[in-house]
């Protein structure tokens, strides 16, 4: 469960946005939407605990962000958070499946190397675990980072313009698997995009 | 896991970590080459010194009469007359004196004649057979005897002066009495026996040789009035151990070990005065020596320590290089969990696995050129080094100075790793 509460960030103290208070439950999809330069993408990073509000504050569960330190809040946003982002980027030394593994690592302490396996199986990326990642097509890549979002099965899966740089096959599927996972690993899921093709599919939106 | 990255990261631009490791190997390859053949150096040319104050030899470059007497490895200066010698080596002054006569090599061995002291004076013994007792009889180093396969009973014939190539001795056949122990000193190389069969050997050799031979008398070897061989010594040796006179025969240098300090200050000087010879202290000239050495080691050792600056700057500009493009991995770590401390430790592991990698490789490389250099200097001065010798010290100052190269060069991009903004670096992406 997410809740937010007068949530409000400046840059340098030159741009300022307020955003509206936003709560879903577990296993719910929300769509954020709104024109470049209404801070989508800031609102998003402000609830992966990759930026911190100027005031406000945000809830994961029981879990107010805002007020964890810098450590606990990377060890939290490890084990509670998935990203998936635009452009997908990975650990260029590793193969796909250690990629996923080191997520893994590094949230638990955990390889969880079987659990990886099971997951690219769900994802149809079964033969491509032992590939370097630049070896993939975007749409393979979008789909082994959503597999690194989901294997600590997080409370909360962010997803920012996860579709926009795909074709309609891929940007289907990738949508489809989102809310489809989500809901089977009970994650609260937030997708951040201004893609029609998703402001088509998913009814539960606010607009920035 | 970040051990297993940084590792995986280091082979992922495999060119940019070749250059930096074959930099950093070459510089601790010479240092620790450097370090082994100094240490090993001086050591096998101290341990040789002890037990001899001065050497008394004719006159000439006391570096050269040192080298050639204590050493074995330069020509002589000259001979001295062994009756003027005598007169010297009983002077109350002296504690023990060691008479050396060189004449004859077998196989490139120098044969040595001198008195069963010599041997002691190195801390060796015969393990098998016995002392030299009669004339051509001899005591064969360890080293000889085991490159040689050389066993006690075994007769050999020599070869006049210092070179292999040396005309033979066909008249006197040398018999092996005994095989000394391995001491880690000159003497492994060397052929003992005792003074008289040096001159044996030349004595009828000038008989036969000297009209054919006209520049027979150089330097170092043996050469003597052939007609007073009749007249025998009745002082010290029973007649069946010494058949040939002592009277005008010449010998190489004397050892010379002295009582008290007093000797060591007057005596040389008397030589100096009274004689035409001269007396030359070792550690005075290998202190010379060395000091000599010393410029040229330090200059290496320079050269080597700025080869590791240039491999350090190299793992420097490299790390940096490939920031730029790394800072996504690094944001998307940091989204994963990883904290800004094990990002920081991720890129000095790398620069540390770097130099760790460069260190390894180097010391290997260092000691076999050492194996090389060794075999060089065993053909030519029959002196050996051993590539499994650790100087603890010196080679752990130079692994810690390696470590740091690394720290220090991967100081700034391991900050800037630590300070990513991570929400900036995602956003513009």
């Amino acid at each position: 469960m997410i809740k937010t509460k007068d949530l409000a960030f400046s840059y340098q103290g030159k741009v300022n946005f307020n955003f509206p208070d936003i709560q879903i439950e577990n296993g719910e999809t929300l769509l954020i939407t709104g024109g470049s330069g209404k801070g989508k993408t800031t609102l998003l990073h402000l609830l992966g605990g990759l930026l911190r509000p100027k005031k406000g504050s945000i809830l994961i569960d029981e879990t107010s962000i805002a007020t964890l330190s810098d450590k606990k809040l990377d060890q939290f946003r490890g084990k509670n958070i998935g990203l998936v982002l635009q452009q997908s980027h990975f650990v260029e030394a590793f193969s796909v499946l250690e990629n996923i593994s080191m997520a893994s690592w590094l949230a638990t302490g955990k390889k969880s190397e079987e659990k990886a396996k099971s997951l690219l199986k769900q994802l149809d990326l079964e033969d491509q675990m032992h590939k370097l990642t630049s070896q993939l097509s975007i749409g393979q890549q979008q789909r082994v980072s959503i597999a690194r979002a989901l294997i600590n099965e997080p409370k909360l899966l962010l997803a920012d313009e996860p579709t926009s740089s795909l074709d309609d096959e891929n940007a289907f599927k990738v949508a489809d698997l989102l809310s489809s996972l989500s809901k089977e690993y009970k994650a609260s899921l937030i997708i951040v995009t201004h893609d029609q093709r998703l402001k088509d599919r998913f009814s539960n939106q606010i607009s920035l | 896991m970040i051990t297993k990255l940084a590792w995986k990261n280091i082979w992922f631009k495999p060119l940019n970590t070749v250059l930096s490791v074959i930099l950093l190997t070459a510089s601790v390859a010479i240092i620790s080459l450097l370090i082994l053949l100094q240490e090993q150096f001086e050591k096998q040319f101290s341990s040789n010194i002890d037990g001899v104050d001065v050497v008394l030899g004719a006159q000439g470059s006391p570096l050269q009469l040192i080298l050639s007497s204590v050493y074995q490895v330069d020509a002589p200066t000259g001979n001295i007359s062994y009756d003027d010698a005598k007169i010297w080596m009983k002077h109350p002054f002296v504690k023990s004196a060691i008479p050396l006569a060189f004449g004859d090599n077998y196989r490139g061995f120098k044969i040595v004649g001198t008195t069963p002291e010599y041997l002691e004076k190195f801390g060796g013994k015969v393990i098998s057979g016995k002392i030299f007792d009669k004339n051509l009889e001899v005591v064969v180093g360890s080293e000889i005897a085991k490159k040689l396969n050389i066993k006690v009973g075994d007769k050999f014939f020599g070869s006049h002066g210092d070179a292999l190539e040396g005309e033979v001795h066909e008249e006197f056949e040398y018999v092996v009495s005994g095989i000394a122990s391995q001491t880690g000193k000159v003497v492994d190389n060397l052929i003992l026996s005792n003074i008289q069969s040096v001159w044996q050997m030349h004595d009828n050799h000038e008989h036969s040789e000297a009209e054919e031979n006209p520049d027979h008398g150089e330097e170092g070897h043996m050469h003597f009035e052939g007609d007073e061989q009749e007249h025998h010594d009745h002082e010290t040796h029973p007649e069946n151990t010494a058949s040939v006179s002592e009277n005008g025969k010449e010998i190489t240098a004397v050892l010379i070990k002295f009582r008290n300090k007093m000797g060591f200050v007057t005596w040389p000087r008397l030589v100096a005065q009274n004689t035409k010879m001269q007396a030359a202290s070792p550690a005075v000239e290998i202190n010379r020596l060395f000091s000599l050495f010393g410029i040229g080691l330090e200059a290496l050792q320079y050269l080597a320590y700025g080869i590791m600056l240039i491999s350090g700057i190299s793992i420097f500009i490299a790390l940096y290089n490939t920031l730029k493009e790394r800072k996504y991995e690094f944001a998307l770590l940091r989204v994963s969990g990883a904290s800004r401390l094990q990002l920081l430790s991720l890129v000095l592991f790398e620069s540390i696995l770097l130099c760790f990698t460069g260190f390894i490789l180097g010391t290997i490389v260092g000691r076999i050129a050492l194996v090389l250099i060794s075999s060089t200097t065993d053909e030519q001065y029959k002196m050996t080094f051993d590539p499994f010798a650790f100087v603890w010290e010196k080679e752990g100052i130079l692994f810690i100075v390696t470590i740091f190269v690394g720290i220090l060069a991967a100081l700034i991009p391991a900050v800037k790793a630590y300070r990513l903004n991570i929400s900036k670096t995602l956003a513009n992406a």
